[in-house]
C-alpha cells in the first residue's frame, strides 16, 4: 500500500498507509470512540473540517451501503485516520468497500498508524489542526503547511455544508424485515412481514428545519414523529420562514464554531417567542447565543456513542450519541431557562428549556445515527411542545 | 437511590463444583460479590460445597458454609442465619435454580427472605421456554419458531407452523443427543419416528432451524430506575449450531453496522425490561439470518454468566461487582467506574483493541467421546487475548490455549479430510481453515462448509498470505525491520517465526532485540483513552513509532510524549508503552492458564493467595493469566494485571520491562512450572524451590537415587523407548504394571496393563515411544491405600499441612479419588511414619514452599488388619515440589492457608516467624469428593483410572466420617441412599467384600438387588438378596428396574477392559437416570458408613469459622 503521513501542528509525525483517496488535507484532528458507524460518521456534516480518528481498531469490516448516509454527497469529514482498514468486508446490507467510498469521494485516509498514542496525545493537549499527505512525504514540509495553518477556530463552516436549496422530507426510520427493531413498530401478525426499507408515516404538523448541517436521522426521527418538514439554507431570513407558517422550527446541528455563524443567530432571535423552537447540537448552541448566553469550546469535544447524560426532571440516564467541540454556558443565560440535562461524564451541561416560551435544545444527538436511541422519544416531546402551543 | 437500610444480611449462594458449563467465572462473580456486599456494610452468609474457591476463604464472607447445596441444607442455614435477602444471581444456574425451589415451597416466606436482584417470576419468565416466548411475542421480537411434539400426529401439524429445515431434539437424552436436521416431508416423517423412540419421555421439540446463522451475545445491566446499559457486545466466529461456549467468540461485534448494532441493543433492553430482570446483569444471545438480517433471540440468561465474566474482562467493567450494588439498591450512576475513578459506572464501554475467547478442551481424556462440537457444551476451559486488531488477539489466544500450538501449523491433510474438518465443527478447525486457505481453497467454499463469516475467514486469509512473506522475504541474515514489526504485529509468535524460516526462538528473539522490536503495553481502561485510567490492566501489542519534529522558530508548545530536552530537527523515534513501571519492590506471579482436566481453579486459588501474601508482605505484586474465568485475572486482585499467554516469549517481554525481583512459577501448576528453567536460563530469578529440585523429583534416574539415599521405598518401575523393551520391563517387574508417557499432567494416557496383549496394544495406541520420550512402567500396587500429604517448608522446618487418606484405592488417579483428613482407616503409627517420610524429602530436595507427595500404603496380610507399623509396606509414588490440586482442601479443612504460607515463606519469612510451629491437628472430619463430566460424554464410561477424568471438587466437614462423606456425595449431586434398593454387580476378586456391604444396607432398611452370580453368592453366606436379571437374560432385568426408580444405588465394579463392555450399560442407565453409584469396593464402604451416619444422626451445620475458632 501506499505510505502516508499525518503530521500534527506540534510536531508530532505519523507514518501510516494510504487507504483512500490521494492527495493532501488538513483539518482539526479529533477522535471519536463509537465502535460502529463509521459510514454515518463520515458523512455527518458536523465533522467538516475535522480529521476523525477512530479509537476502534477494526474499519471496514462491513463495507459500505447507500443507507446508511447522513447526507447527500458522500464524506464531509476532511481526512479520516484508523488503525486497521480492512479491504474485505462482510454484511448482507454492504454493496462496496469503505477504500473505495474514500476514493471515489476524494476522501484521504490513512491507517497504520498507533491511533491509541494519537488518541492520548489529542487528549492531553488538546484537539489541534494536522495534515495527512499521501503525496508530500517530507514531514518537515508537512509540518510547515500545519504550523502555518489559521485553524478553524472562529470561521462559519456552515456554509459550507448547508443545503442551497429548500426541499421536502418525509421519510421516516429505516426497517428490516423482522421485528427486532427499535421498539417502534408494533407486534402483529408473524405473516404480515412489511419489506426492508422506509415508509411514509402520516403528518401531523408542519415544521422548518434550518439546515445548519443537517444529519439524515434527525430528518427520518423527525418524520416518524409525525412532522410534515421542510429543510431551509441556513441563511433563510426569519421572516421567510415565518411565512411559510411553520407548527415549529427546528434548529439543527452543524460544524464548527456557532459564534462565527452570526446569521442564525440573528434569525434566531427574530423566531424566539414566535414559534415552538427546538435545537440539538450546533442548534442548541445558537439558541444559547441567541438568548444571550456564551459558548466555550471543550479541550478535545466530545465524539462518540457512550456517554450518559442525565435528564435531571427524572433523573434517568440515557446514552448519547455525541459529537460537540463547542458548550453552551448556560448559567450565562440566568433564570430565563433551566438546565435540563447533564452529561456525567464530565458534569458539562447538555440541554435546556426555557421556563416560559416554547423552546428546548440539547447538546448530544437524540436521532442516533450513529449510537443509542435512548434519547429519541425527544422527538416526540417536540411535537407535544407544538400541541402544547397550538392548544391541541 | 441510597442502598437499602431493610436489609443487613444477605445469603449469598455459590455455584458448587467445577462442572463443564460452569466453572471458576462464578468465583470470580461470587468474590466480587462478597466484597461490595461487605463494603457497603451489610453481613454476607456465604454458601458453596467447592472448598477450592477463593469465596468459601473465611476472610470472604462474615459467616461461610462449605455444605451441600441442597434444599434442606439451605433451609437449614436459613433457619439458623435468618438473613433477610437471597441474592441468586451470581452462582450459575445452581443458585438460579435453587432459589426457584426455595422460592417454591414457601421456604423463602417462611423465614421472610427476600430474593434480590431477580424475582421468581422475572427467573421463570427468563427460563421456561413457553412462558418467555409468550413475552417475546408481547414486545414483538421474534424467537425461533418451536412446538414441542409428543406423537407424530402432533409433529405433522408442528411442522406447517415452523417450516423447514427444523431441527428435531429429542427430551432428557443423555448430553443432548439424538438431535438431527430435517429438510424435506419425508425425511422429518423419518427423524421424527426416530427421535420420539429416542427420547425416554417420548417428547421431541421441533424447532426452526438457525444453524449457519450468525450469532451474537449482549451483556446488559439495570438498576432499580430502570436505566439500562449494554457492557459488551460478543460475535461468535462459529456461527449457530456450536454452544457459545463451545464457540470462538470476539468482542466487540465486527460485521454489524450501526444501525443493526442498534436494532440489537434496543432489542436486549426490551428484553431485560419485559422479563423483569430488576436489577443486576443479564446475557442476551441472538441469532441473526446472514442473507437477510432476520433477528432472532435465542435466550436470556438472568443472573452473570460465563460471558459476563469474559465481557467483565473484555471491558474493565467489573459486571459482578456492580450487581450486587445495583442488587441493594444503588444506581449505575451513584456507583464511580474504579478503572476512570471519575466517571461513573452508568455509561457504556467502548474498547479500542480486539478481544478474543478460545475454548480449551478434553477430548484426549475422553477418547470414547464424539467430538463434534454441537449445541451441548464440551469445553472445559478457555482462554481470552487482547490485540490491537482481531489477527493479533487471534494470534495470541492460540498459544494461550497451551495445546503446543504457536501459530497456524500446517495440517498434514488432503483436500477431503480437509472439506470434513471443516463441515463437522470441530476443536481444531481453525487449523484447517488456515490449511484450506494454504492450499487455495477459495473464502467462499471455505464459507459454504462452514457458515464462518467470511470476514473472518478473510483475515486468516491474510495471516496465511504473510507466512508466505516471512518464509519467502525474512533473510535472518539480514533481516527487514519493517517487515519484522509486521509480522510482530500481526501476532505472530517467536517460535512461529522461526519455525517458518528455520532458525531457533531464541534467535528470533535476539534478531528483534537487535533492531529495536518489543512489545509495548496498552491499557484496558472501559473508556478507549478518552479518559485518564487508573488500574494498571495491561496488553501487549507491536506499534508502530512515531516521531516529532521540532519547530526551528523557538520552542514547542508543548511536549507530549517526549522531554523539553530533546534536541535535533527529527526526534527519536518512539513506541508509546503505558506500563509505567513503579520502583518498589515487586514479585511477579504466573498464572496457570485455561482450566483443563488436572489443572483448574485449585492453582487460581493458590496464585491468589500468594498474590494477598506478598501484598500484606509489602510487595507490589504482577500477575499474568489469559484464563478470563478467574479471580486472579480480576483487575482488584493483583496490584498489576498483564493479561498475556504464559509462554516464554510473553513472560520475559513482561520482566524486561517490569523488571520485578523475582518470580514465582510454583503456584499456577504445570505451565509456569514448565518456564521454570528456560526462564532461569534467561538470568530470572525464579523464588523458592530450586528448579533443580523439580527436575530432581521429575527425572526418573535422579529420583531413584533420592530415594535410595533416604532409604525410601518406591514401586518397581522401569522405562522403556520401544514396545519390545516394554515388554521385556513389564515382564521382569510382573503384571499388573502402570504404564504411562513421561512428563504428563493429571494422568494423562496412563493406564493399568493387567497382560502383555494388553500392553502391546496399549504401547500401539496410546504412546509413541521414543528416547526423547520413553514410557515409563511401575508396578501397580493392587489393594493398596493411597495417602496424598501436602507441606510447606522454609528449607529448616516442614509443615505437613494435611495427610489425605484415599477412599479409592491406589490406581484411580488422585484427583479422581476421594479422600479424607484426617485418616479414616489408617493407623497412627503409619499417619506418623508417612509424616516422617515427607518432611525428610523436603528436607533434601531443599524446598522452599510447597510440596505434594503421594504414597500408597499396602497392608503386609492380606484380609486381617494389623495396626502395627511393621505391617504395612509405605511406597513412594510422586513428589511434586509445588502447589498440589489439594492445596485449598487442605487450607479449608485444617484452617491454615497453605498458599499464602508458602508464598510468604518463598519470600524469605520464616515458619516460625509466621506463627506455624507444628503441624495442625484437626478434631472433625473433612472429606473431599470428585465431581465428574461423564453426563456430557455419551458413550464414555464411567469406571475411574489412572487417567484423570474430573472437573472439579466438593467437601462436606462434619464430626465424624461417615457424615462428612455423606455431606461430600450429596454436594457431587451422588446422594447417599436412605431406602429403596441397591443393586450390586462386582468382579469375582471383590465378591469376598460383599456380604460385609451388603449387611450393612440391610441393616439400615434397604434392600439389596444383585444378578445371578452375586446374589448366589450372597444367598450363601445367609443374606436375603433379590436376584434380577442382566440385560441379555430377559425381562424384567436391571435397566427395567433402573427405569422403574426402583433401584436408589448402583456399586458396581469391574476387572478388565472386556468385562466393561459387557457391564456398560449398567453404568450407562446409572447415569441417564441419575442413579447414585459406585465403581469401587472402598466407594462402597464408604458409603455404607455414611449410611450408618446419616441413620444415627443428622446432618449439622456449622460455619468454617466456627470449626476453626481454636486456631
Amino acid at each position: 500500500m501506499k505510505k502516508a503521513l499525518l503530521v500534527l501542528q506540534d510536531g508530532l509525525v505519523f507514518e501510516g498507509e494510504s487507504f483512500g483517496a490521494e492527495g493532501e488535507t488538513i483539518g482539526e484532528v479529533v477522535f471519536n470512540t463509537s465502535m460502529t458507524g463509521y459510514q454515518e460518521i463520515l458523512t455527518d456534516p458536523s465533522y467538516k473540517g475535522q480529521i476523525v480518528t477512530m479509537t476502534y481498531t477494526q474499519m471496514g469490516n462491513y463495507g459500505v451501503n447507500e443507507e446508511d448516509i447522513e447526507s447527500a454527497g458522500g464524506p464531509k469529514v476532511e481526512g479520516f485516520v484508523v488503525k486497521e482498514y480492512l479491504p474485505y468486508h462482510s454484511n448482507w446490507r454492504s454493496d462496496g468497500s469503505l477504500g473505495n467510498y474514500l476514493k471515489q469521494h476524494g476522501i484521504v485516509a490513512i491507517q497504520g498508524i498507533d491511533t491509541r498514542a494519537l488518541t492520548r496525545h489529542i487528549r492531553d493537549h488538546g484537539a489541534q489542526m494536522g495534515i495527512i499527505s499521501t503525496e508530500d512525504l517530507e514531514p518537515e514540509s508537512l509540518f510547515e503547511k500545519v504550523r502555518n495553518h489559521p485553524g478553524i477556530g472562529g470561521v462559519d463552516l456552515v456554509r459550507f455544508v448547508s443545503t442551497d436549496r429548500r426541499y421536502n422530507w418525509s421519510e421516516g426510520v429505516w426497517r428490516w424485515r423482522g421485528k427486532g427493531g427499535s421498539g417502534q413498530q408494533p407486534a402483529g401478525d408473524e405473516q404480515s412481514e412489511p419489506p426492508s426499507g422506509t415508509h411514509k408515516p402520516e403528518p401531523y404538523y408542519k415544521i422548518v428545519v434550518y439546515d445548519f448541517g443537517v444529519k439524515f436521522s434527525i430528518l427520518r426521527n423527525l418524520a416518524e414523529a409525525g412532522f410534515d418538514i421542510t429543510v431551509v439554507p441556513a441563511k433563510t431570513p426569519a421572516e421567510a420562514v415565518l411565512d411559510m407558517g411553520p407548527d415549529g422550527i427546528l434548529f439543527s446541528n452543524g460544524p464548527g464554531d456557532p459564534e462565527a455563524v452570526t446569521y442564525a443567530i440573528e434569525n434566531a432571535k427574530r423566531l424566539i417567542g414566535k414559534r415552538p423552537l427546538f435545537g440539538i447540537c450546533l442548534g442548541h448552541q445558537i439558541l444559547g447565543l441567541a438568548l444571550g448566553g456564551r459558548t466555550y469550546k471543550l479541550k478535545f469535544g466530545h465524539h462518540g456513542g457512550n456517554h450518559p447524560v442525565m435528564y435531571l426532571p427524572t433523573e434517568e440516564v440515557e446514552i448519547t450519541s455525541q459529537n460537540h467541540n463547542y458548550c453552551v454556558d448556560i448559567g450565562s443565560l440566568g433564570d430565563q431557562v433551566r438546565l435540563t440535562h447533564r452529561n456525567l461524564y464530565d458534569g458539562t451541561e447538555e440541554g435546556m428549556e426555557h421556563v416560559e416560551l416554547p423552546l428546548f435544545s440539547v447538546q448530544h444527538h437524540p436521532e442516533a445515527g450513529p449510537g443509542p436511541n435512548d434519547a429519541r422519544h425527544i422527538f416526540i416531546k417536540f411535537r407535544e411542545m407544538i400541541e402544547e402551543a397550538k392548544g391541541v | 437511590m441510597p442502598k437499602r437500610e431493610d436489609i443487613r444480611k444477605i445469603l449469598l449462594i455459590g455455584s458448587g463444583p467445577i462442572v463443564i458449563g460452569q466453572a471458576c467465572e462464578f468465583d470470580y462473580s461470587g468474590t466480587q460479590a462478597c466484597k461490595a456486599l461487605r463494603e457497603l456494610g451489610y453481613k454476607v452468609v456465604l454458601v458453596n460445597s467447592n472448598p477450592a474457591t477463593i469465596m468459601t476463604d473465611p476472610e470472604m464472607a462474615d459467616v461461610t458454609y462449605i455444605e451441600p447445596l441442597t434444599a434442606d441444607v439451605l433451609e437449614m442455614i436459613i433457619k439458623k442465619e435468618r438473613p433477610d435477602a437471597m441474592l441468586p444471581t451470581m452462582g450459575g444456574q445452581t443458585a438460579l435454580n435453587l432459589a426457584v425451589e426455595l422460592s417454591e415451597s414457601g421456604i423463602l416466606a417462611k423465614y421472610g427472605v427476600e430474593l434480590i436482584g431477580a424475582k421468581l417470576h422475572a427467573i421463570k419468565k427468563a427460563e421456561d421456554r413457553e412462558l418467555f416466548k409468550e413475552a417475546m411475542r408481547r414486545i414483538g421480537i421474534e424467537v425461533p419458531r418451536s412446538a414441542a411434539v409428543t406423537s407424530m400426529e402432533e409433529g405433522l401439524e408442528a411442522i406447517e407452523y415452523v417450516r423447514f429445515p427444523a431441527i428435531l431434539r429429542p427430551a432428557f437424552t443423555l448430553g443432548g443427543t439424538g438431535g438431527a436436521v430435517a429438510y424435506n416431508m419425508e425425511e422429518y416423517r423419518d427423524l421424527l419416528e426416530k427421535a420420539l423412540k429416542l427420547s425416554p419421555v417420548s417428547q421431541v421439540l421441533v424447532e426452526e432451524s438457525v444453524l449457519g446463522w450468525k450469532e451474537y451475545e449482549l451483556e446488559v445491566m439495570r438498576d432499580g430506575k430502570d436505566n439500562v446499559v449494554i457492557i459488551c457486545s460478543i460475535e461468535n466466529f462459529d456461527p449457530m449450531g456450536v454452544h457459545t461456549g463451545d464457540s470462538i467468540t470476539v468482542a466487540p461485534a465486527q460485521t454489524l453496522t450501526d444501525k443493526e448494532y442498534q436494532r440489537m441493543r434496543d432489542a436486549a433492553i426490551a428484553v431485560i425490561r419485559e422479563i423483569g430482570v430488576d436489577t443486576g446483569g443479564s446475557n442476551i444471545q441472538f441469532a441473526l439470518n446472514p442473507a437477510d438480517g432476520r433477528m432472532v433471540v435465542i435466550e436470556m440468561n438472568p443472573r452473570v454468566s460465563r460471558s459476563s465474566a469474559l465481557a467483565s474482562k473484555a471491558t474493565g467493567f467489573p459486571i459482578a461487582k456492580i450487581a450486587a450494588k445495583l442488587a441493594v439498591g444503588l444506581t449505575l450512576d451513584e456507583i464511580p467506574n474504579d478503572i476512570t475513578r471519575e466517571t461513573p459506572a452508568s455509561f457504556e464501554p467502548t474498547i479500542d483493541y480486539v478481544v478474543t475467547k478460545v475454548p480449551r478442551f478434553a477430548f484426549e481424556k475422553f477418547p470414547e467421546a464424539d467430538p463434534t462440537l454441537t449445541t451441548q457444551m464440551k469445553s472445559v476451559g478457555e482462554v481470552m487475548s487482547i490485540g490491537r486488531t482481531f489477527k493479533e488477539s487471534l494470534h495470541k489466544a492460540i498459544r494461550s490455549l497451551e495445546i503446543d500450538s504457536y501459530g497456524f501449523e500446517e495440517r498434514d491433510a488432503d483436500t477431503d479430510l480437509i472439506r470434513s474438518k471443516l463441515k463437522t465443527p470441530n476443536s481444531e478447525r481453525l487449523w484447517y481453515i488456515a490449511e484450506a486457505l494454504r492450499q487455495g481453497m477459495s473464502i467462499k467454499e471455505i464459507h459454504e462448509l462452514t457458515w464462518i463469516d467470511p470476514w473472518f475467514l478473510n483475515n486468516i486469509r491474510e495471516i496465511v498470505r504473510f507466512e508466505e512473506s516471512i518464509k519467502r522475504d525474512l533473510n535472518p541474515h539480514n533481516p527487514d525491520t519493517g517487515l519484522l514489526r509486521k509480522a510482530k504485529s500481526l501476532g505472530f509468535s517467536d517460535r512461529r517465526i522461526a519455525e517458518l524460516i528455520g532458525i531457533t526462538e531464541k534467535e528470533v528473539r535476539d534478531i528483534r532485540h537487535t533492531k529495536g522490536l518489543r512489545g509495548v503495553y496498552k491499557m484496558v481502561d472501559t473508556c478507549a483513552a478518552e479518559f485518564e485510567a487508573y488500574t494498571p490492566y495491561m496488553y501487549s501489542t507491536y506499534e508502530q513509532p512515531v516521531y516529532k519534529i521540532r519547530s526551528q522558530e523557538g520552542p514547542p508548545k508543548n511536549h507530549g510524549f517526549f522531554g523539553p530536552e530533546e534536541s535535533g530537527v527529527r526526534g527519536q523515534e518512539i513506541v508509546e508503552c503505558e506500563a509505567n513501571p513503579s520502583a518498589r519492590k515487586k514479585i511477579m506471579i504466573l498464572g496457570s492458564g485455561p482450566n483443563r482436566i488436572g489443572q483448574g481453579i485449585e492453582f487460581d486459588y493458590c496464585c491468589v493467595h500468594a498474590v494477598y501474601a506478598l501484598r500484606e508482605l509489602g510487595y507490589e505484586t504482577i500477575m499474568v493469566n489469559c484464563n478470563p474465568e478467574t479471580v486472579s485475572t480480576d483487575y482488584d486482585t493483583a496490584d498489576r494485571l498483564y493479561f498475556e499467554p504464559l509462554t516464554l516469549e510473553d513472560v520475559l517481554n513482561i520482566i524486561e520491562v517490569e523488571k520485578p525481583e523475582g518470580v514465582i512459577v510454583q503456584f499456577g501448576g504445570q505451565t509456569p512450572l514448565k518456564l521454570a528453567v528456560p526462564l532461569e536460563q534467561e538470568g530470572v530469578t525464579i523464588l523458592g524451590t530450586p528448579p533443580d529440585a523439580i527436575d530432581r523429583a521429575e527425572d526418573r534416574r535422579r529420583f531413584k537415587e533420592l530415594l535410595h539415599k533416604l532409604d525410601l521405598k518406591q514401586p518397581e518401575s522401569g522405562t522403556a523407548m520401544s514396545e519390545e523393551e516394554a515388554i521385556r520391563v513389564a515382564s521382569e517387574i510382573g503384571y499388573p504394571v502402570m504404564v504411562r508417557p513421561s512428563y504428563v499432567l493429571g494422568g494423562r494416557a496412563m493406564e493399568i496393563v493387567y497382560d502383555e496383549d494388553s500392553l502391546r496394544e496399549y504401547m500401539g495406541r496410546a504412546v509413541k515411544a521414543s528416547p526423547e520420550h520413553p514410557v515409563l512402567i511401575d508396578k501397580y500396587l493392587v489393594d493398596a491405600t493411597e495417602v496424598d500429604v501436602d507441606a510447606v517448608s522454609d528449607g529448616e522446618t516442614v509443615i505437613i499441612g494435611g495427610v489425605m487418606e484415599h477412599i479409592e484405592e491406589a490406581g484411580i488417579h488422585s484427583g479422581d479419588s476421594a479422600c479424607s483428613i484426617p485418616p479414616h482407616s489408617l493407623p497412627d503409627e503409619v499417619v506418623e511414619e508417612i509424616k516422617r517420610q515427607a518432611r525428610a524429602l523436603a528436607m533434601e530436595l531443599g524446598v522452599v514452599g510447597l510440596m505434594n507427595v503421594q504414597f500408597a500404603v499396602k497392608s503386609q496380610e492380606s484380609g486381617v488388619r494389623s495396626q502395627e507399623l511393621k505391617a504395612f509396606e509405605i511406597y513412594i509414588l510422586e513428589v511434586n515440589p509445588r502447589a498440589s490440586r489439594t492445596i485449598p482442601y487442605v487450607s479449608k479443612a485444617i484452617g491454615v492457608p497453605l498458599a499464602k504460607v508458602a508464598a510468604k515463606v518463598m519470600a524469605g519469612i520464616k515458619l516460625r516467624d509466621l506463627g506455624l510451629a507444628s503441624d495442625p491437628v484437626v478434631r472433625h472430619v473433612a472429606v473431599k469428593e470428585a465431581v465428574f463430566p461423564f453426563d456430557r460424554f455419551p458413550g464414555v464410561d464411567t469406571i475411574l483410572g489412572p487417567e484423570m477424568k474430573s472437573t472439579g471438587e466438593v467437601m462436606g466437614i462434619d464430626m465424624d466420617f461417615g457424615l462428612a462423606y455423606a455431606k461430600a456425595e450429596a454436594s457431587a449431586k451422588n446422594q447417599i441412599p436412605l431406602s429403596g434398593k441397591v443393586f450390586i454387580s462386582v468382579r469375582d476378586e471383590d465378591k469376598r467384600y460383599v456380604p460385609e456391604i451388603a449387611r450393612a444396607f440391610i441393616e439400615h432398611g434397604l434392600g439389596v438387588v444383585a444378578t445371578r452370580g452375586t446374589a448366589a453368592y450372597l444367598k450363601e453366606r445367609g443374606i436375603d438378596v433379590e436376584v434380577t436379571n442382566k440385560l441379555k437374560e430377559g425381562r424384567p432385568n436391571v435397566v427395567d428396574l433402573i427405569k422403574n426408580q426402583e433401584i436408589s444405588f448402583i456399586i458396581n465394579t469391574i476387572e478388565s477392559a472386556r468385562a466393561r463392555k459387557d457391564s456398560y450399560y449398567i453404568r450407562h442407565s446409572a447415569l441417564q437416570y441419575r442413579v447414585p453409584y459406585t465403581t469401587t469396593i472402598t466407594g462402597a464402604r464408604a458409603v455404607a458408613r455414611a449410611l450408618k451416619g446419616l441413620k444415627e444422626k443428622r446432618y449439622t451445620i456449622k460455619p468454617l469459622q466456627e470449626y476453626h475458632l481454636h486456631n
